[in-house]
């Protein structure tokens, strides 16, 4: 089992294009196959390619769409680590990478365990806890407000029940973080899928064995199920860290960025600058930095996968 | 001492209770939302509070309906998200097939290109895109929302790949041999036997465009255009006070949600597995 990279198909392409020349029906191949994959190519081209070259130019200027860019050199870089607000977004988005991702792996990880035993309605809880996890952030950040409302919300109401005095939530700038990675968490569902389906792939001889070894629970939990399912682990690392750097819709919705900007994240700041500010130079620089922030993070974790995931049934 | 099956036995309902517990937990919100929509406005401020609004106060809806015109943010939802299905089942599966059943030298450089592309932020290419559908004249419309898919989709294009690499080769070579074209290959044979990926992907496609948020946040200023993804949050903003309102259209907005998911969930539970972890 291999999640990342995918594996190559069938084909081994042993054929170098700028080398030998090609013969005749390579030739005719390769028209064919660059003319399904065309589309592709193009947009490519159009969205990918040149945006991050184009945004890499308007980094180094001063632009605002209605007159054309100007050249400033380092100027938005300079500018950027000296504003308060980047400095604050970055570090608020940072916090949301530390909370949101280990987190949701653990939340993640321990429903997948429940969805797994073998009860006659699991399809039910399974539908139930996947559910919250299709329903569009804007939607739920509604439903967010109002749950956790510091007065009237259900959570304090609770809370008070317990004759626990709960905190103002995301009136609080103290709270408000928290707050939002912790309502983040009723989408787990999605991961907890993934991870039911690592885990169901396991052989069950693996713990037959380990059982008829004495092994505990806790054993056969961190010596077979955690390490067989550490390429699913990898997968959730990747794509839950470049989400939770770009969060947005949450807080964008909830708290507008507040109280005191303590929830104001990275793409939020940059929104403001491209599309309320029309600072499309000063933008492009931040989302400069953003990609490499993300290129960095992807690398690190990639780089240590090699110690900790583990391929059952592949050679090391 | 307890049996070895007695133990199972009370194992497997301890993960029941917890189970239901946690059901729930992830129900709640939901439950709230619901029972809110329905109360008066002097029993929003009761503690504790009621839990099953009795007698319910059904003009909530009609309030919210008069200041949030749902149906014009629906229609433009789906306009959205039936113009982005059509585009990536349209496109995706023609790019996966160059990738998957002709063998041309370069095909694995373009191949782990496209992958590399998945991991790229939305915020690095947003501005340039942006200013390319300015210059198009085309700000304000829905066609930013819908022509990118038109294109195919990283995500989906892997998937119908990885599906069509399961389909054995000498099928095609057959029909090859036989003097098919590849595009009649393609329409005739691998299209009608991708009919359950097509499916997924066609699934994660509406997902994707109607839950979309900073799309139509940057592309559209009218409010007849907005799709409910801004209609909600404006909502939110000018009337966000009245609860009972606010979860009455909160409600009516997630209620297409739930019908989907409905239908869908059999597939999506089977199909999220397929997201980059399968062979």
């Amino acid at each position: 089992m291999s999640p990342w990279p995918p594996p190559r198909g069938p084909f081994k392409s042993t054929l170098k294009i700028g080398g030998r020349k090609m013969r005749k029906y390579q030739r005719r191949n390769f028209v064919k196959g660059m003319l399904f994959i065309l589309p592709w190519l193009i947009g490519f081209a159009v969205f990918t390619a040149y945006p991050i070259i184009a945004s890499l130019y308007f980094s180094f200027t001063e632009y605002h769409v209605t007159t054309k860019p100007q050249w400033v050199g380092l100027e938005n870089y300079k500018k950027l680590f000296n504003d308060v607000l980047f400095l604050k977004s970055l570090t608020n988005t940072l916090y949301y990478v530390a909370g949101l991702v280990p987190i949701g792996l653990v939340v993640g990880l321990v429903l997948a365990l429940l969805l797994v035993q073998p009860l006659k309605e699991i399809v039910f809880y399974r539908g139930i806890i996947y559910f919250p996890s299709i329903v569009p952030a804007y939607a739920f950040a509604t439903i967010g407000i109002w749950f956790f409302h510091p007065y009237l919300g259900f959570i304090n109401h609770i809370l008070g029940f317990f004759g626990i005095d709960g905190p103002m939530w995301l009136s609080d700038e103290n709270w408000a973080k928290f707050t939002i990675i912790l309502l983040s968490q009723w989408g787990a569902g999605g991961t907890a899928l993934i991870y039911m389906a690592a885990i169901k792939d396991i052989p069950r001889e693996l713990y037959e064995a380990a059982i008829l070894d004495g092994a505990t629970r806790w054993q056969m939990f961190k010596k077979i199920t955690f390490p067989l399912i550490s390429p699913a682990t990898l997968y959730y690392l990747v794509i839950a860290t470049l989400g939770a750097l770009q969060i947005f819709d949450l807080p964008q919705i909830m708290t507008g960025g507040g109280p005191a900007n303590s929830t104001l994240s990275y793409v939020m700041y940059l929104y403001r600058h491209a599309f309320t500010y029309v600072n499309m130079g000063y933008a492009s620089a931040m989302a400069w930095i953003l990609f490499i922030i993300s290129m960095f993070l992807t690398f690190l974790i990639f780089k240590t996968s090699k110690r900790w995931v583990f391929y059952y049934g592949a050679r090391r | 001492m307890l049996g070895k099956r007695a133990k199972e036995k009370i194992r497997l309902n301890i993960m029941r209770l917890l189970l239901i517990i946690v059901t729930f937990v992830y129900i709640l919100p939901f439950f709230w939302m619901v029972s809110t929509s329905l109360k008066a406005d002097q029993d929003l401020f009761l503690i504790p509070p009621k839990w099953f609004p009795i007698p319910p106060e059904w003009s909530n809806y009609k309030n919210a309906i008069e200041y949030f015109p749902f149906f014009t943010y629906f229609k433009n939802s789906l306009i959205i998200t039936f113009g982005s299905v059509l585009g990536t089942l349209l496109v995706s599966p023609l790019v996966a097939y160059g990738f998957s059943k002709i063998y041309w030298p370069g095909r694995d450089f373009f191949f782990y290109l496209m992958l590399s592309t998945m991991m790229l932020p939305f915020a690095v290419t947003m501005i340039p895109t942006f200013i390319i559908f300015k210059k198009l004249g085309l700000v304000n419309t829905l066609w930013p929302l819908i022509i990118p898919s038109f294109f195919g989709v990283p995500m989906h294009i892997f998937l119908i790949r990885q599906f069509f690499n399961t389909i054995p080769d000498d099928f095609i070579d057959a029909a090859r041999v036989d003097g098919a074209s590849e595009l009649q290959i393609y329409w005739k044979i691998m299209l009608p036997l991708s009919k359950p990926i097509l499916l997924l992907v066609g699934l994660f496609q509406f997902i994707g465009s109607w839950n979309n948020y900073i799309g139509p946040l940057i592309y559209l200023t009218d409010e007849e255009k907005y799709p409910l993804a801004l209609g909600l949050p404006l909502f939110l903003d000018r009337y966000g006070t009245h609860w009972n309102w606010m979860m009455a259209a909160s409600t009516l907005a997630i209620t297409p949600i739930v019908i989907f998911f409905f239908f869908a969930q059999s597939y999506l539970i089977e199909g999220i597995k397929l997201t980059g972890l399968k062979e």
